[in-house]
């Protein structure tokens, strides 16, 4: 009569367990299923971009401009047009975002306002890219006349990642530690140099990662380019960022356009030279990201 | 009868009348509210020089907040207002041409966890001096090394003094952020709690070391442990829900106390 007096009961619940332990390997079961897929579907992905594409890559494809023959086209122009563009967005996207972040989270009061501006940047990365593309359009190429310039496409990126990177930039100096700024004002810090000397270091590492995942998006991104007019067939170098450029998506993207097969590989040859460009670039990242823990 | 163990202390500079101290902290009826929780009420104190002044009270009472509000950390929490004057050495600390910079230069302070930088043990220390903008190599190593001396941790870490300060025991980094806060030679020293988060061993060194400090600083410490407030304090606070029930030299509120509450709570009959 021992359970009478417990309103819980101990052999009820011990009788449970098997059932709970079955859900446990279920739920296992659930998330590895999907882990799988993914990893299934991203080396299907990977094989036929490699099979049609590895035969296409040479050091001639690198080294030509495009060309109406498949057999003489090349990446050039659009290779180190990309990296023309993103010499334009690193800096700009993250000296905006990085320092919008900042200013949200250190210095603007927390009201209504500032909640309602916060709610808005967390919708913008939601806007399709063609939007972005509009509004490079409007301002960069019609008002501000840099036409199909490497700036104009830069600052167009800029703006369509910049949501991104401000999102991932205040969650990283949210999680700094309140008790590393008290010891920091404590000691007679101003704001500015709490922020430069403890909040920034301990905030880099997610900063980065959330930062690179952008710049991967701008790499890719095809859309604004159409819109804003960046051509795809381009036989020159910019020599400066005022110069007309090409980039590896409008690249990519003509050729797959195109009706014959030959540019089909091209086009995934392209799209190789993409994904080691977004593996160095990340690799840089974590280079940084190391580099800059092991000084604590 | 003493309600607490305590050791009278033979030492006469403890017992000499304080007219001879000048006042570090004077505070007069302040008040402060977090939003509209009224947190600290009238508070009317007066803080010597070169004296340890120890603030006891059940937890809620505001002993943090008091302390937070004497080198205005308390500023950081949003929504928080005060009122009254409390003066550092004469003047208004809440005086809009009295910069905090300066305030917490002149007053360091130690929290109840210890926070070392994510940095060195030797730049936890230089931090202050860079801060300030002092660049002179020799000058950082001279008071990096006399900080962690006077903080009674030079022995231990004098040999790692490039390692990351996480590696340092939870005792041996409070000790470091005592020194961080030496490096900048206050004139005060507040404590929150120094040693709650600390074993017996490292609480009592931290105990010795507030002893010895106390022959050039003033230090004002927070604690929840009589016996460390009986055992280091030359005045004692204290506080219930707000409000300074009794002040007065720790041997008369651990012997003699006038009010009943602070009997009660320093016999543990509530708090
Ligand atoms: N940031 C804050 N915002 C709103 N209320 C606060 C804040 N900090 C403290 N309070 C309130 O103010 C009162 C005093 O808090 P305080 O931290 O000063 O107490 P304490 O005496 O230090 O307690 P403990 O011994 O537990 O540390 C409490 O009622 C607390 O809830
Ligand atoms: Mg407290």
């Amino acid at each position: 009569m021992e359970n009478a007096q417990k309103s819980i009961r101990t052999d009820e619940m011990i009788k449970k367990i098997p059932v709970r332990l079955l859900k446990n390997k279920l739920y296992k079961g659930l998330f590895f299923f999907a882990a799988v897929f993914t990893f299934v579907l991203l080396v299907v992905l990977l094989a036929r971009i490699f099979s049609q594409g590895a035969a296409h890559l040479s050091w001639d494809f690198l080294q030509n401009f495009a060309s109406r023959r498949p057999e003489q086209a090349g990446i050039k122009a659009a290779v180190i047009g990309t990296l023309w563009m993103m010499a334009v967005v690193v800096p700009v996207s993250l000296l905006l975002g990085v320092g919008t972040a900042i200013y949200l989270e250190e210095y603007a009061k927390q009201n209504r306002i500032t909640r309602l501006i916060q709610m808005n940047i967390s919708n913008l990365a939601g806007v399709p890219s063609v939007v972005f593309g509009l509004l490079g359009l409007t301002i960069f190429v019609r008002v501000l006349f840099l036409g199909n310039s490497v700036l104009a496409a830069g600052l167009t990126m800029s703006l369509l990642i910049l949501p991104v990177i401000i999102v991932a930039s205040q969650e990283a100096v949210r999680a700094v530690p309140k008790e590393l700024r008290e010891a920091s004002y404590g000691l007679g810090a101003t704001k500015w140099q709490t922020i430069l000397r403890v909040v920034l270091p301990s905030a880099l590492a997610g900063i980065l990662t959330g930062s690179i995942l952008a710049f991967s998006r701008a790499i890719g991104e095809t859309a604004p380019l159409v819109v804003i007019g960046i051509p795809a067939f381009v036989a020159f170098l910019p020599k400066s960022v005022f110069d007309p450029f090409t980039a590896l998506p409008m690249q990519i993207y003509n050729w797959t356009s195109r009706p014959q097969e030959e540019f089909h590989f091209l086009a995934a040859a392209g799209i190789i030279v993409l994904l080691v460009i977004l593996i160095l670039m990340n690799s840089v990242a974590v280079w940084i990201r190391n580099r800059y823990e092991k000084k604590y | 009868m003493a309600l607490v163990a305590f050791k009278k202390q033979p030492d006469k500079t403890s017992k000499q009348p304080s007219v001879e101290r000048r006042s570090v902290y004077t505070t007069k009826d302040c008040n402060l509210w977090y939003g509209n929780h009224h947190a600290l009420k009238n508070i009317n104190l007066d803080m010597k020089e070169r004296e340890v002044t120890a603030i006891i009270g059940p937890s809620g009472c505001g002993k943090s907040t008091y302390i937070k509000t004497l080198n205005r950390m308390v500023d950081l929490v949003p929504n928080v207002k005060t009122s009254g004057v409390i003066e550092y050495r004469g003047r208004n600390i809440f005086n809009k041409e009295f910069h905090v910079e300066e305030l917490r230069t002149r007053v360091g302070m130690v929290f109840q966890k210890p926070n070392p930088f994510p940095k060195s043990i030797f730049e936890n220390i230089a931090f202050g001096l860079r801060i300030h903008g002092i660049k002179n190599k020799k000058i950082i190593h001279e008071t990096v090394e006399k900080s962690l001396r006077q903080a009674a941790i030079w022995d231990e870490v004098k040999d790692r003094i490039h390692e990351p300060a996480y590696g340092l025991s939870g005792g041996q980094q409070q000790r470091l952020c005592i020194a961080r806060c030496l490096a900048l030679e206050p004139d005060v020293l507040l404590m929150d709690e120094p040693t709650s988060a600390l074993d017996p061993v490292s609480t009592l060194k931290v105990e010795e070391l507030i002893r010895d400090l106390k022959e050039k600083y003033s230090i004002i410490i927070v604690t929840h442990n009589m016996q460390q407030a009986s055992r280091i304090s030359d005045k004692t606070a204290f506080f219930l829900n707000g409000e300074v029930v009794e002040y007065d030299d720790t041997y008369t509120i651990f012997n003699n106390p006038a009010d009943n509450r602070t009997e009660d709570y320093i016999t543990g009959r509530f708090g």
